[in-house]
């Protein structure tokens, strides 16, 4: 993939056919099982009702909602985590007493998590940014220490041989060494992000796309709506990767 | 400080270090001791383990000796003392830094301005001639070139002293030898102090005034030999009597064969400073058909 008209192309191309492979199965199973639309609807009627929906405003509110929910909890939590991430890597005492909770932390269900913060902070944004940021945070922090542990310690007799302070070592050796480790961390949460805010919106909220799924479901029985909602938050899940990937093309594709 | 030509520029005065490793003291510099002058150029040579890269470190002030003391124009040297510029085996280029922004690196960490700090860089890239290639990253650059924006990052921050470590192990024995002379001509125009450690008997006869040969482990001072070599220094003079009795007399203290030395010294005697190219002994011979 590199940024030449040619490659562009050919990447558009193997990426365009894969969709329509994937549309052409999806329509053949609806034809061939015969599936009432409220199983599986088939693929054009959820397209008209996609560009509907986003033409009639039912969708675009909600997604903003989540939208806001996973960016706000994304930055939260993917910065402590690389804050978190390096005290792990280089101050032997600070793993020795967090990571014990970190796991503890990942291991419990955020699906259990949710309705306690939901419980705690309400039903507005502030519960969604929690979980987006728990959820983001394991992978991060984790990247993170094993991205600063791994910097080359001969660049770091460099440093010192140029009596770079301990924050210039950080800004202008560790920080860049690590960059691709804890770029690999945030293209995982940058999903898991996209999760996390469905999860605490189904855990009580009154906006979001997590609720129009709900609601497509259960009382408006608009099921190529609920569709329509699902590929708009897999969409939301694909920029979000892609935009960290072209961060990492920025950040690290000229020196790897 | 213009009365004397023969100022002392580094003085290392009876340097001991060890290391601990797993409970055990591992001794590395035994009582070392020798100095070089200013605006001179030395060598340290020893074989692997000789604690040639600690005596580097140490004057460079990243390590403390445990005993005897190191001074840099008559001032104990302090922790990474600034007054020296050092060039490790490796380049140590930062992979995501423009060989221009690598020079300037060490004038980033000082505070001077980008202007200022770019200009100073892109003329350092000049004096070792890698001008062309100021916006390459390393992995773009060859590995010589690597070294050379290596000591122009050394030069940065205009070191009185340059200490180099081994830094052309990694070349080529042609390349080595050009970059051997190219080092001369730097020295020549920069008037830095040099200190270059190395396991090589001809770079230490080539380029210095002066070579201090360590034992193996633990390091302790086995002779400080002149090099009866005129300067400038040419390729010649790889082919010189002098060169090559020089170099045996070298080869027999690092084997520490002090009988065979007194031989070896007693015949280079008559042939201390004759520099006509008399064609080398068979018995050494490192650069036929590099050259």
């Amino acid at each position: 993939m590199s940024g030449s008209p040619r490659a562009w192309r050919s990447t558009l191309l193997s990426v365009g056919s894969a969709a329509l492979i994937f549309v052409v199965v999806w329509k053949l199973i609806v034809v061939i099982a015969n599936y009432p639309p409220f199983i599986l609807p088939a693929p054009e009627v959820v397209a008209q009702r996609f560009v509907s929906a986003w033409a009639d405003g039912t969708i675009a509110p909600h997604a903003l909602a989540t939208i806001q929910e996973i960016v706000i909890g994304f930055v939260f939590g993917a910065g402590l985590a690389v804050v978190v991430g390096y005290l792990l890597a280089r101050s032997p005492l600070a793993e020795r007493l967090l990571s014990p909770y970190l796991v503890a932390a990942q291991a419990t269900p955020i699906l259990a998590l949710a309705p306690l913060l939901v419980l705690w902070l309400g039903t507005g944004l502030a519960p969604k940014v929690v979980i987006c940021a728990l959820i983001v945070f394991f992978p991060v922090a984790v990247s993170t220490m094993v991205g600063i542990r791994s910097v080359d310690r001969r660049l770091l007799e460099l440093g010192r041989s140029m009596r770079a302070t301990r924050w210039q070592v950080f800004r202008f050796l560790e920080l860049p060494a690590a960059m691709p480790q804890i770029l690999g961390g945030m293209r995982v949460g940058a999903t898991l992000a996209v999760i996390g805010a469905i999860v605490g919106e189904w855990a009580g909220a009154d906006k979001g796309l997590g609720v129009l799924i709900n609601l497509a479901r259960g009382s408006l029985f608009d099921f190529p709506l609920m569709y329509a909602t699902l590929l708009t938050i897999a969409l939301i899940a694909i920029v979000l990767y892609l935009i960290v990937v072209l961060a990492e093309r920025v950040l690290v594709g000229s020196w790897r | 400080m213009t009365e004397d030509a023969q100022l002392v520029a580094i003085s290392v005065e009876n340097v001991s270090k060890s290391f601990n490793v797993e409970h055990r003291t591992l001794p590395v510099l035994d009582d070392v001791s020798f100095a070089v002058p200013e605006h001179g150029i030395s060598a340290v040579l020893g074989p692997n383990g000789s604690g040639k890269s600690t005596l580097l470190r140490l004057i460079s002030g990243l390590l403390e000796p445990d005993s005897g003391r190191i001074l840099i124009d008559d001032q104990p040297v302090s922790d990474a003392d600034q007054r020296v510029g050092l060039v490790f085996q490796e380049p140590r280029l930062l992979p995501w830094r423009t060989a221009l922004d690598n020079v300037a690196f060490p004038l980033e960490l000082a505070g001077v301005g980008a202007a200022e700090r770019r200009a100073r860089a892109r003329s350092l890239l000049e004096l070792v001639g890698v001008a062309g290639f100021a916006d390459a990253r390393p992995h773009q650059l060859s590995g010589g070139m690597r070294q050379r924006v290596a000591i122009a990052r050394a030069l940065a921050r205009d070191p009185q002293i340059l200490l180099l470590d081994e830094p052309f192990s990694a070349l080529d024995a042609l390349t080595r030898e050009r970059f051997n002379g190219e080092l001369l001509d730097l020295w020549q125009r920069t008037g830095t102090t040099i200190l270059l450690v190395t396991h090589s008997l001809a770079e230490a006869v080539f380029i210095a005034d002066e070579v201090v040969v360590l034992s193996k482990s633990p390091g302790r001072v086995v002779a400080r030999v002149p090099a009866p070599l005129g300067r400038p220094r040419t390729q010649q003079m790889l082919e010189s009597q002098a060169f090559a009795r020089t170099a045996s007399v070298l080869r027999a203290y690092l084997a520490g064969t002090p009988a065979e030395l007194a031989a070896e010294e007693a015949r280079a005697a008559p042939v201390r400073d004759v520099l006509e190219t008399a064609g080398a002994p068979a018995f050494f011979d490192p650069f036929r058909g590099a050259s």
